[in-house]
C-alpha cells in the first residue's frame, strides 16, 4: 500500500515579536560582567539589561551614567535589552 | 543506531518479515489465478483474506488508518485502469480488457509484508500491456539500486529515469516506504528525484519500493471515498511493489515466491 507523501515543512526562523517588548529610557548605574548592566529606569525600577547584538557589533561602549533605551520583555520586567545609547 | 528514524532489523526480525513476505506472495498468486472477466473485486478480496488467515497471518490493510481519514475496509486494494492505488474492493465486475492492480499486505509475528502487481483481464490493448511491462521493469531497476552503501534516492532516480525514458510519468504524491513493525515506516521512498541524496542504505533496513506509472501525466487525485486514487487525466496507471531487505549480498526480495 503506497504511502501518501508527506512533505516536511521547513522550520521558519522565529521572528522576534518586537511589538510585544516595552521600550523605556533609563540610566546605566553599574557595569556587570558579560556585557550586562544594571539600569535604573525613568520610573525608578532597576533592571538587569544586556547589550543587544547590534550595539556590540558596532563597538558602542556603554558606561555607567549613560542614558540608554531598554527593551523589556513583557514576561519578565526585571530583565531587558539595551538597544540604543543616547549621545 | 537509528539514523533518521529508520529501523534496522535483526536476523530474527528479518526472518519474520520473510515469512510475512511469503504469505503475501502466496496470496498474490492465488488472486492472480482468479482474475478473469466476470469476477467481482470483492471476490478477489475474499480469496486473499482467506489465504492470509489460513496461513495464520493478519491482513495489514484492513482497518489501516494511516493514509486516509477512514480506515481501509478490506484486505487488498484493487485498482482498475485509471485508478492508481488504494481501490476498495466491492461489487464491481472485472471486464475483458481492464487492467487490475492488486495490493496485498500481511502481518506475521508483528511484521508486515507489502507487495502489489498489475495484470490484464483477458486480452488487453498493446498500450496497456506495454505499461504493465514497463512498471514491472521499473520496480526491478529500483530494486537493483537498493544496495548497502547506496543512497536512498539512487532507487528513486533509477525508477524515474527508466520510466520517463519510455515516455511514462511516475506518480509523485504517493511513495514507497520503510516497513517493519509498522506498515509505513521511515524513510519515504519516492519514485522520482536526483540520485545520491537521502539516507545511506545499510544492512537490516527493509523498504517497500513501489513505482506507479501513468500513461498520461503524473498528477493524482483522491476520490471522495477517502481512499481510491486516480490519475487526474483519466489515463491508465499500473503499480508494482515488493518489500525488500538490504543485505550484504545486495537486495533480497521478501515478497517474491520462494523467497
Amino acid at each position: 500500500m503506497a504511502k501518501k507523501q508527506q512533505v516536511k515543512e521547513k522550520r521558519k526562523p522565529q521572528v522576534k515579536r518586537e511589538k510585544e517588548a516595552i521600550e523605556v529610557e533609563g540610566t546605566v548605574t553599574e557595569a556587570l560582567p558579560n556585557a550586562t548592566f544594571r539600569v535604573e529606569l525613568a520610573n525608578g525600577h532597576k533592571v538587569l539589561a544586556y547589550v543587544s547584538g547590534k550595539i556590540r557589533l558596532y563597538f558602542i561602549r556603554v558606561l555607567p551614567g549613560d542614558r540608554v533605551l531598554v527593551e523589556l520583555s513583557p514576561y519578565d520586567l526585571t530583565r531587558g535589552r539595551i538597544t540604543y545609547r543616547f549621545k | 543506531m537509528n539514523p533518521g528514524g529508520i529501523t534496522i532489523k535483526s536476523d530474527k526480525e528479518l526472518d519474520l518479515m520473510r515469512q510475512a513476505g511469503q504469505v503475501v506472495a502466496q496470496a498474490k498468486a492465488l488472486v492472480s489465478e482468479a482474475v478473469e472477466p466476470g469476477v467481482t473485486t470483492r471476490e478477489l478480496d475474499r480469496i486473499a483474506e482467506e489465504e492470509i488467515k489460513r496461513a495464520g497471518a493478519t491482513p495489514s490493510f484492513k482497518g489501516y488508518p494511516g493514509v486516509a481519514q477512514t480506515p481501509f475496509p478490506a484486505t487488498i486494494c484493487v485498482s482498475l485502469n485509471e485508478e492508481i492505488v488504494h481501490g476498495i474492493p466491492g461489487d464491481r465486475v472485472l471486464r475483458e480488457g481492464d487492467i487490475v492492480s492488486i495490493d496485498v499486505g500481511a502481518i506475521v509475528g508483528g511484521f508486515h509484508g507489502d507487495s502489489a502487481f498489475t495484470m490484464g483481464v483477458g486480452a488487453i490493448s498493446e498500450e496497456a500491456s506495454r505499461l504493465i511491462d514497463a512498471t514491472r521493469e521499473a520496480l526491478k531497476q529500483g530494486i537493483a539500486r537498493a544496495k548497502s552503501g547506496a543512497r536512498l534516492t539512487d532507487i528513486s532516480a533509477a525508477v524515474q529515469k527508466y520510466s520517463e525514458g519510455l515516455g511514462y510519468s511516475v506518480v509523485r504524491q504517493y511513495v514507497g516506504h520503510g516497513i517493519g513493525r509498522a506498515l509505513h515506516e521511515e524513510p519515504q521512498v519516492p519514485n522520482y528525484g536526483k540520485a545520491g541524496r537521502g539516507p545511506l542504505l545499510r544492512k537490516g533496513m527493509t523498504i517497500a519500493i513501489e513505482p506507479m506509472l501513468n500513461v498520461g501525466g503524473w498528477e493524482a487525485v483522491q476520490l471522495d471515498d477517502g481512499w481510491t486514487v486516480v490519475t487526474a487525466d483519466g489515463a491508465l496507471s499500473a503499480h508494482f511493489e515488493d518489500t525488500i531487505a538490504i543485505t550484504e549480498d545486495g537486495p533480497e526480495v521478501l515478497t517474491s515466491p520462494s523467497g
